[in-house]
């Protein structure tokens, strides 16, 4: 798994690339009321905003992380935002996104790397 | 908020308290206050309406005003602050007060108590300063104004509010919606009235310094008291209807464009037996007589997208109405919810508007407050 500074996470399944945000960010945003997704088959440039996460404090965006295709999303949170908080980096994933070239995630944090970043 | 210098802020007595509750402590009108548990806002709302919730609100200001002379004086000095009926106020009782400025704006709301040879005022946080310089400024010759800075303010909210205090102080199980009462108590004197900001039955206990961090510890180890956080507060008195001061209402609202009619009693309108006499009371009187051109309504969003303060809304037409002036997610209604201010053409509940959310139109109905009935013990 790779993580982003804006606390999303990425692992590759197949050729894809599934986001999701991080336990740590969950956490920050507390209790999360409302997920807006991307549509599918939609093109993104890294850090666009794709996403929309409402708790009951605050509004908050997820970007891409990479360059590439929304190619799927996650339909339930859309009924279930609190899988969010419950499941963050197991269920309650975002989006996959088909990338050109899966090196790119190099340059991302490994799990130790962010336990550092976030202290 | 980044930038605010922290080192500025003040400590609230009960700090070490919530520090230890594991309290995110936030800057809010100049102290850290704690804005959430480890719980969170969404379970200690449903706790509060479901069992009770402490709050530290000790931030707030209390004042005591005592006459100089007799107290009918006084009373007739502090109602010509107000568009409200101080003289009927019986003793033991308190009553929700606003000051007005000349063109008929809020300089802040407030709860006032008669008990008996002077008044107890309790105003908003981010006012204090300026509303004991408003009151000295009009009340000295008639009045010793004492900022009270030795008493921490708890709230105790919910349906379980009373057997947990009542379990310390008996004598609050006979108190009303809107009383107060003074008892001796192990904490201190303790200075209570039945009331709150969540729409829940409860009460707001005044308590010296010294006994505050028992008073706290000892209602938190009674079953179904949990502490409760700004956050949840919040969301509490905007599914209950109740105006934010510097949000829902401000210098540039009236009360009547507020919806805070119930509060302006007859004797202060035209035909009262002491009708107007208050700053702005050519505007508030107009108003009353005529209508306001706008009305701070009920908002339910159509989706599941919280519309929050400064989202615009609009006619489906196009034609821009007003804006949202508290907003978010309501957890007892389990959908967004909000307050704001529409044109009075408008404001009928029922009538479709639209709400401007990262540039998309979202549907929103305008709709009777509360949003979540209040259980005060009348």
């Amino acid at each position: 798994m790779k993580f982003t500074k804006e606390h999303e996470w990425m692992r590759v399944e197949g050729d894809l690339v599934v986001v999701g945000i991080t336990e740590h960010a969950a956490t920050q945003l507390g209790d999360v009321v409302f997920v807006e997704l991307p549509e599918t088959e939609t093109m993104v440039a890294e850090g666009d905003e794709v996403c929309v996460i409402e708790s009951v404090k605050a509004a908050s965006d997820i970007l891409a992380p990479l360059d590439g295709e929304i190619v799927e999303v996650n339909t339930k949170l859309v009924d279930k935002p609190a899988l969010v908080n419950e499941d963050p980096t197991g269920e309650a994933w975002f989006f996959k996104m088909k990338i050109d070239d899966l090196s790119a995630l190099d340059d991302y944090m490994d799990e130790d790397e962010y336990a550092d970043f976030i202290g | 908020m980044a930038d605010l210098n922290t080192s500025d802020l003040k400590q609230l007595v009960l700090h070490d308290l919530h520090a230890s509750l594991g309290g995110k402590m936030v800057p809010f009108a100049g102290y850290f206050m704690p804005v959430q548990y480890p719980a969170g806002v969404m379970t200690e709302h449903l706790h509060t309406r479901a069992a009770a919730g402490l709050f530290d609100v000790s931030h707030m200001g209390q004042v005591i005003l005592r006459p100089k002379g007799d107290m009918a004086t006084l009373v007739a000095a502090f109602e010509a602050l107000m568009p409200v009926d101080v003289a009927s106020l019986a003793e033991g009782r308190q009553r929700y007060g606003l000051f007005t400025n000349e063109q008929g704006g809020i300089l802040d709301d407030l709860m006032f108590a008669n008990r008996g040879d002077h008044l107890f005022v309790v105003v908003n946080a981010a006012c204090k300063e300026a509303d004991v310089a408003h009151m000295t400024a009009h009340l000295s010759s008639v009045a010793t104004v004492e900022h009270i800075t030795d008493r921490a303010l708890l709230a105790l909210q919910g349906p379980g509010a009373e057997t947990a205090l009542a379990a310390w102080v008996p004598g609050v199980a006979e108190m009303r919606f809107m009383d107060v009462r003074v008892f001796d108590t192990a904490f201190g004197p303790m200075w209570v009235s039945r009331s709150g900001y969540t729409g829940e039955d409860g009460f707001e206990i005044s308590v010296p310094d010294g006994g505050a961090a028992d008073l706290a510890r000892t209602l938190l180890a009674t079953n179904g008291v949990m502490p409760i956080g700004l956050g949840a507060r919040d969301s509490l008195r905007l599914e209950a209807g109740l105006c934010l001061y510097g949000h829902d209402i401000d210098t540039m609202t009236s009360p009547v464009e507020a919806g805070l009619t119930w509060a302006i009693q007859k004797s202060r309108r035209t035909g009262g037996d002491r009708a107007g006499g208050f700053p702005g009371a050519e505007r508030i009187l107009h108003e009353l007589n005529h209508g306001p051109e706008r009305r701070r309504v009920g908002l339910l969003p159509q989706t599941r997208a919280p519309m929050r303060e400064g989202t615009q809304l609009f006619d489906p037409d196009g034609t821009p109405l007003g804006e949202v002036t508290s907003g978010g997610f309501g957890p007892s209604v389990s959908a967004p919810v909000a307050m704001g201010y529409v044109a009075a053409s408008h404001a009928t509940p029922g009538t479709t508007l639209e709400g401007e959310v990262r540039g998309k139109r979202m549907p929103v109905i305008v709709t009777p407050l509360p949003f979540h009935p209040t259980t005060y013990k009348r």
